[in-house]
C-alpha cells in the first residue's frame, strides 16, 4: 500500500533576551552551574514571577512574522507536572490563550510554495538540565536553563515530508535570526525541533497514530529522523503491525528513532491561569509599534533582491541567507553598482575568507565601502581581477583601504602603453622561435607570449591591453 | 521593670522616641513576659533574643545620635512562620520545611525591618496556613490565652496568641480564608486583612496565591492603621501589588462617623450564629448608632455558595502551589527514595500533615482532567457572583458588619474530625477573599465563658481608612477592654 | 457530578505523588465524597452568562525591564539542598523512560 506522511512540528526557541523571563538572572548559556539562579527561578518558597515586557514584544514580533492573529488579551497559565527539570513543579506557559495564534509560513521546495499552518505560537518558561554523567548513582540538576524565555512554536499536520520539514526549519530559522530574536544555535539547545510523525494510506482523510521524535540537535537529524520514522511506520504497517504512540528518541550515530516512553494515558497537565501573574493585554497600539520595527523578511527581500539588483534567483538566496549578509551586500552595491560582481564577490571570496576564518560577516574588518572601493578599482583598471583577490586577503586581515594596499605594495595595473609597449618589446626580443612559430600561424603561442609579459611585470600589467599590444607588434 | 510589654504599639514607639525608655528595657520586658507565659501558651515556635536585643541597641544608638526613627522604632514584633526571613528559619509550621532557611527576607519582612522593629521571632500557625485552630501545625500545640483548652483559632493561631498574651505588641500573619480575622476574634485581639494588592505577598509563602495577604494583628485599630502604614505599599517583585499614593492611615482615626452607611447583610444573621455572638454584635450596632452611623439592611445573596468557591478554589491554587516542596533543593527529603519518583511521593507523603494531604487531594482532582469544568471553572463564576454582590451592596453603604466567627473558640480537638464542619466555620470571612476586599475583626466583648467574640467591618477595595475610622470609632466608645487575660 | 471511587483516589494521589495506604484512601474517599457533594450546590446557580473571576484584581500589563539584576551566590543557591556536589543540586539517577519534559 502506498502511504503519505502527515507532520506536525513543535519547535521550542529560546529568545534571547539579556535577562530570565520572570526574574532578572542572566540567560549567559555558558555560565557554570547553577550560577544564573535566584529565588524564583529556584522556586524558592514565597518568591513570585514577574514577567519580562521584551520576552512579550519579541514573542509579538515573531506572531507577526508568521502571520498570526496577536492576542488582544492572552494570560500565563500553570502546567503541573513532576519532574527534576522543574524548580516548582508547574512551569508557566499558555494555554488556552496564546499570545500568537491562526498564522502561516510559505515554504518552497523543488520550485513549489507550500503553504505551512501554525496553530499557535505562545510563550513559556524553559526547564532546568539535568545532567547524568556524574556518577555515584546521582543525576545533577541545573538550574541556569531555567527560566529562560522560550516560544513555542506549533504547527498544524500540513508537512508531508523530510523535505518539507527541512524547509519549513530553514525559513523559520531565517526568520527568526532576521527578527534578531534568538540566537538559534541549536547545538546549545536555543532551537529545539520536535516532530510529530504519522502515515495514511493515501487519498484517505483519518490520520495514523502518532509518534513523537524528541531531542534531535540538527536539521539534518530532524530531516533524517523522519525519513527513517515514516520508513519505520511503513514497514510496521505493512507488516500487519500497529503503530504505537509514543515519544521517540533519535540517534545519530546509528541513524535510527527509538522508542523512549509509551505516552502514559495522556498527561493530566491540570493547566489554570498562573494567580500570580497578570493578564497580557496587546492593543493596537503595540501592536503597531512592533510591526514598525519588523525588518523586511527573508521571502519578500529575496524576491526585491531579484527585482531589483537583477540577480539571479540562486544568488538571491544566497545573500539572503543571513540578515547581515543581505545588509553587506546592499550597503556594497549601493557604492559599487555592478550588483552581479558584488554578489560574485560576496558570495565567493568573501564568504570563503568569513569560512576559512570561522569569523562572521557582522564583525569582519571589511567595511561595505571598502569592498565597493576595491570593486570600482577593478572597474576602473587600476587593478586586476587576479590583484585584487590578493588585496581582498590582506584588507580581511588588516582592514586596511584597498588604495593604501595597492600603493604600499606597489600593485597598481601598468596601464601606460608607452611601458606597456617597451616591456613587451623586450619580451619577444628574448623569444624569437615563439614570435616565428605565431607568424607562422600558431595562434596558440600568444597564451605563452602573454603568460612571459604578466610574470616580467609580476602580474601588474593590464591583461587586456597586453594582448592589443602584443597583437600589434607581432603583425608588424 | 515596668509592663512595657501591656503598652500599644503607638505608646511603645513614643516612649522610645521621646527617650522615656530605652528600647533595651522595652524588647527585655517582653522576653521576660514570653519566658513567663509562652510556655503555656505556646505562641512562638522560634525566639530570637540576642538577634532582638540587638536591633534594639542599633534603635537605641540612633535614638542617642538623633537620627530619624522608623515608624516602629523599638515596637517587638512576631512574624508568622510563612513569611520569608533570612534570620532563623522559614518552616510554615510544616515537617516539609523543618530547617528551612530562607535566602531572602520577605518584602513585608524588608519594611519591618526599615522601620525598626524589633523582630522577637516567629510564632505558630496551622501548616502552611491550612486550618481554623492552628491544630495543624507540625511543630506545636498554641493555646488560646483565654482559655488554655481552647483553640486561639487559626491559621494565625500563633500570632494571635501572642499578641493576646502580650508576648508581641504586633505580629504579622497572613489571610487567605479568615485567618488573620477568626484568630483575632478567638484571641480578643485586632486583625487587619488588607485588600487583596494592598501589601506585597513576595515572600509569603503561598497557600491560595488569589487570596493570600499579609495583615498585622494588634492590640487596637490604632496600632493596626501604624501596621498597615509600614506594610503597604506597590512591590515591583509582586506583579499583583497594587500601585497607589501612599496614605497615612492613622489620619484616619478621626472618631466621626456621622451619616456614615453601615449594611447588615440579613445572610450573616442566620440560625449558625450563637445567641450570644448575635446579641454581642446587635448591640455594638448600637454604639455605632450612637455616634451618629445609619444603618441598612443589605443582601449578599451569594453567602451561601462562599464556602464551596473557597473550598474549590484555595486547594486548586495550593495544590499547584505546594508542588515545589520536592526535596530537592531545600527542605525535607525522605532518606530512603531509590529513585527520583520514589524522592517525591515519599518525601510528600512524610513531609506533609493530614490537612494539608487532604486539600492537595482536593484541590489536584477539582484541576484534573475532566472536572475542570465541573469545578473549578464553575467556583470563579460563581466568585464573579460573589464579588458583584459586594459591589451591589457597596452602593448602598460604605462599610458593612457582621460577627466574625459564628461562635467564640471552641476546645481543642472538637472539631479536628470532621473537615467539613471545620471549614463551615469560616463561612463569615471567607467572602472577603473570594472578593478581595479588606476586613478587620475586633473584640466587641466576653462571652458567657470568658471568651472573646469579635466583630467584623468590611469595606470597598482600598478604603482601609473608612473601615478603620469606623473600627476606630467603635472601639473608642464601646466602653470593651478586654485587657490581658491571666493565663492560667 | 459523580462520586470518588478508591480508584479515583489512587488517581489523584497519582498526580499529586502522594501514597496512601489502605485506610487513608478509605478515609479520603469519605471525605471527599462528603466535601464534594457540598460542592454541588454550586450547580444550582445558572453561570451560563457569567465570566469566571481568574484574578483578584483588575491589573493588566505587569512587567518588569529586560536587566539582568545580580544572582544568588552559589553556595546560598545550594545551602539548603538535602543533597548536593559544591556544584549541582543532586537527585536519584534519572532514567530515560521517567519522562518529564517540556
Amino acid at each position: 500500500m502506498e502511504f503519505e506522511a502527515v507532520i506536525g512540528m513543535e519547535v521550542h526557541v529560546q529568545l534571547n533576551c539579556k535577562s530570565k523571563v520572570f526574574c532578572g538572572c542572566s540567560t549567559n548559556f555558558h555560565a557554570p552551574p547553577n550560577t544564573n539562579v535566584c529565588s524564583v527561578c529556584l522556586g524558592m518558597p514565597g518568591a513570585m514571577p514577574v514577567l519580562n515586557r521584551e520576552m512579550v514584544t519579541k514573542s509579538v514580533a515573531v506572531g507577526l512574522a508568521l502571520d498570526c492573529t496577536i492576542s488582544r488579551w492572552s494570560k500565563m497559565d500553570r502546567k503541573n507536572y513532576f519532574y527534576p527539570d522543574q524548580s516548582k513543579n508547574y512551569q508557566i506557559s499558555q494555554y488556552d490563550l496564546p499570545i500568537n495564534h491562526d498564522g502561516f509560513l510559505d515554504i518552497e521546495v523543488d520550485g513549489k510554495s507550500k503553504r505551512i499552518g501554525i496553530t499557535r505560537a505562545h510563550m513559556e518558561e524553559d526547564t532546568a538540565r539535568n545532567t547524568h554523567t556524574l556518577g555515584g548513582g546521582h543525576s545533577g540538576v541545573d538550574f541556569n536553563r531555567c527560566g529562560l524565555p522560550l516560544l513555542e512554536i506549533v504547527t498544524e499536520p500540513d508537512i508531508r515530508s523530510a523535505d518539507e520539514a527541512f524547509a519549513f526549519l530553514t525559513e523559520l530559522k531565517q526568520i527568526l535570526q532576521y527578527l534578531g530574536v534568538s540566537d538559534c544555535n541549536m547545538e546549545e539547545g536555543a532551537l529545539r525541533a520536535e516532530a510529530n510523525i504519522s502515515i495514511r494510506p493515501k487519498g484517505t482523510e483519518p490520520f495514523g497514530t502518532k509518534t513523537e521524535v524528541k531531542n534531535v540537535a540538527s536539521f539534518s537529524g530532524t530531516y533524517k529522523a523522519i525519513e527513517y520514522e515514516i520508513a519505520r511506520q511503513t514497514q510496521v504497517l505493512n507488516e500487519g503491525g500497529k503503530v504505537i504512540q509514543e515519544t521517540r528518541g533519535w540517534d545519530d550515530d546509528r541513524g535510527v528513532t527509538f522508542s523512549q516512553r509509551a505516552k502514559e494515558s495522556a498527561h493530566d497537565y491540570r493547566y489554570f491561569p498562573e494567580p500570580d501573574l497578570v493578564p497580557i493585554v496587546v492593543d493596537e497600539a503595540w501592536e503597531k509599534s512592533i510591526h514598525e520595527l519588523q525588518p523586511e523578511l527573508p521571502a519578500p527581500r529575496r524576491a526585491r533582491m531579484v527585482a531589483d539588483y537583477g540577480l539571479s534567483v540562486y544568488d538571491a538566496g544566497v545573500l539572503t541567507q543571513t540578515r547581515a549578509m543581505a545588509d553587506y551586500f546592499e550597503a556594497t552595491t549601493a557604492l559599487a553598482p555592478d550588483a552581479k560582481k558584488v554578489a560574485n564577490w560576496i558570495t565567493g571570496d568573501l564568504q570563503a575568507l568569513i569560512s576559512n576564518a570561522e569569523g562572521d560577516i557582522r564583525v569582519i574588518k571589511i567595511t561595505p565601502t571598502q569592498l565597493a572601493a576595491m570593486i570600482n578599482l577593478i572597474e576602473d583598471g587600476t587593478i586586476s581581477g587576479k590583484i585584487a583577490k590578493e588585496v581582498l586577503v590582506d584588507m580581511f586581515q588588516s582592514g586596511d583601504d584597498p588604495k593604501a594596499i595597492i600603493e604600499a605594495k606597489g600593485l597598481v595595473q601598468i596601464s601606460d602603453t608607452g611601458e606597456l609597449e617597451q616591456r613587451i618589446a623586450a619580451v619577444l626580443a628574448t623569444h624569437p622561435a615563439q614570435v616565428e612559430e605565431f607568424r607562422s600561424g600558431k595562434e596558440k603561442v600568444i597564451g605563452f607570449l602573454v603568460g612571459q609579459v604578466m610574470k616580467a611585470t609580476q602580474g601588474k600589467a593590464n591583461p587586456k591591453m597586453v594582448n592589443e599590444i602584443l597583437r600589434k607588434q607581432l603583425s608588424n | 521593670m515596668s509592663d512595657w510589654f501591656n503598652k500599644t504599639a503607638f505608646e511603645i514607639r513614643e516612649a522610645v522616641a521621646q527617650g522615656d525608655v530605652s528600647a533595651r528595657e522595652v524588647t527585655t520586658s517582653f522576653l521576660d513576659r514570653i519566658e513567663a507565659v509562652d510556655g503555656a501558651v505556646g505562641a512562638y515556635t522560634q525566639l530570637w533574643n540576642d538577634d532582638a536585643l540587638a536591633q534594639a541597641d542599633a534603635v537605641d544608638a540612633k535614638v542617642k545620635a538623633g537620627e530619624a526613627l522608623g515608624a516602629l522604632a523599638g515596637v517587638p514584633i512576631s512574624l508568622k512562620e510563612l513569611i520569608c526571613t533570612t534570620s532563623g528559619e522559614t518552616t510554615c509550621s510544616s515537617r516539609i520545611l523543618n530547617g528551612f532557611q530562607s535566602p531572602y527576607n520577605a518584602t513585608v519582612t524588608k519594611k519591618l525591618l526599615a522601620a525598626d522593629a524589633i523582630v522577637l521571632g516567629k510564632v505558630n500557625m496551622d501548616e502552611f496556613a491550612m486550618g481554623s485552630s492552628t491544630e495543624n501545625s507540625a511543630i506545636q500545640k498554641t493555646a488560646n490565652p483565654w482559655k488554655l483548652s481552647c483553640v486561639p483559632g487559626g491559621s494565625s493561631g500563633g500570632s494571635a496568641a501572642s499578641v493576646a498574651s502580650a508576648t508581641s505588641a504586633l505580629s504579622f500573619g497572613s489571610d487567605t480564608g479568615g485567618s488573620i480575622r477568626q484568630p483575632a476574634a478567638f484571641c480578643g485581639c485586632v486583625g487587619l486583612k488588607p485588600t487583596y494588592g494592598r501589601v506585597s505577598r513576595y515572600g509569603l509563602v503561598a497557600f491560595a496565591s488569589s487570596l493570600d495577604q499579609i495583615g498585622p494583628l494588634s492590640k487596637d485599630v490604632r496600632d493596626a492603621a501604624l501596621a498597615l502604614n509600614v506594610i503597604t505599599g506597590k512591590d515591583p517583585l509582586d506583579a499583583t501589588s497594587a500601585d497607589l499614593p501612599a496614605e497615612d492611615f492613622t489620619q484616619a482615626l478621626t472618631g466621626d462617623v456621622k451619616g456614615l452607611k453601615i449594611g447588615l447583610p440579613k445572610e450573616y444573621f442566620v440560625d449558625a450564629l450563637s445567641s450570644e455572638v448575635r446579641t454581642m454584635v446587635e448591640a455594638s450596632i448600637e454604639v455605632l448608632k450612637a455616634q451618629g452611623a445609619e444603618f441598612v439592611e443589605i443582601s449578599l445573596p451569594h453567602t451561601d455558595y462562599a464556602v464551596a468557591v473557597y473550598y474549590i478554589v484555595a486547594p486548586a491554587e495550593a495544590s499547584a502551589n505546594l508542588a515545589r516542596f520536592d526535596g530537592v533543593r531545600y527542605g525535607f527529603r525522605h532518606p530512603d527514595a531509590k529513585n527520583v519518583a520514589e524522592l517525591y511521593v515519599k518525601t510528600k507523603t512524610e513531609g506533609y500533615g493530614k490537612e494539608v494531604q487532604r486539600r492537595i487531594m482536593l484541590g489536584t482532582y477539582v484541576l484534573s482532567s475532566g472536572y475542570y469544568d465541573a469545578y473549578y471553572l464553575k467556583a470563579q463564576k460563581v466568585r464573579t457572583l460573589i464579588k458583584q454582590d459586594f459591589d451591589e451592596a457597596f452602593k448602598q453603604c460604605d462599610v458593612i458588619l457582621t460577627p466574625t466567627a459564628p461562635a467564640p473558640a471552641f476546645t481543642m480537638g472538637e472539631k479536628s474530625s470532621d473537615p467539613l464542619e471545620m471549614y463551615l466555620n469560616d463561612i463569615f470571612t471567607i467572602s472577603a477573599n473570594l472578593a478581595g476586599i479588606p476586613g478587620i475583626s475586633l473584640p466587641c466583648g466576653l462571652s458567657e465563658s470568658g471568651l472573646p467574640v469579635g466583630l467584623q467591618l468590611l469595606g470597598k477595595a482600598f478604603d482601609e481608612a473608612t473601615l478603620l475610622r469606623t473600627a476606630h470609632c467603635y472601639e473608642a466608645n464601646a466602653g470593651i477592654s478586654l485587657g490581658t487575660p491571666p493565663i492560667a | 457530578m459523580s462520586t470518588i471511587s478508591k480508584s479515583d483516589v489512587a488517581y489523584v494521589a497519582g498526580l499529586a505523588q502522594l501514597d496512601l495506604d489502605e485506610a487513608a484512601t478509605a478515609r479520603l474517599v469519605g471525605e471527599m465524597n462528603s466535601i464534594l457533594g457540598y460542592m454541588e450546590k454550586l450547580n444550582e446557580l445558572d453561570t451560563d452568562a457569567v465570566e469566571p473571576m481568574m484574578h483578584a484584581m483588575a491589573l493588566t500589563n505587569v512587567f518588569r525591564d529586560d536587566e539582568v539584576k545580580p544572582s544568588l551566590p552559589r553556595e546560598l543557591a545550594l545551602r539548603g539542598a538535602p543533597l548536593h556536589d559544591d556544584e549541582y543540586f543532586l537527585v536519584p539517577k534519572i532514567l530515560d523512560t521517567e519522562g518529564g519534559g517540556a
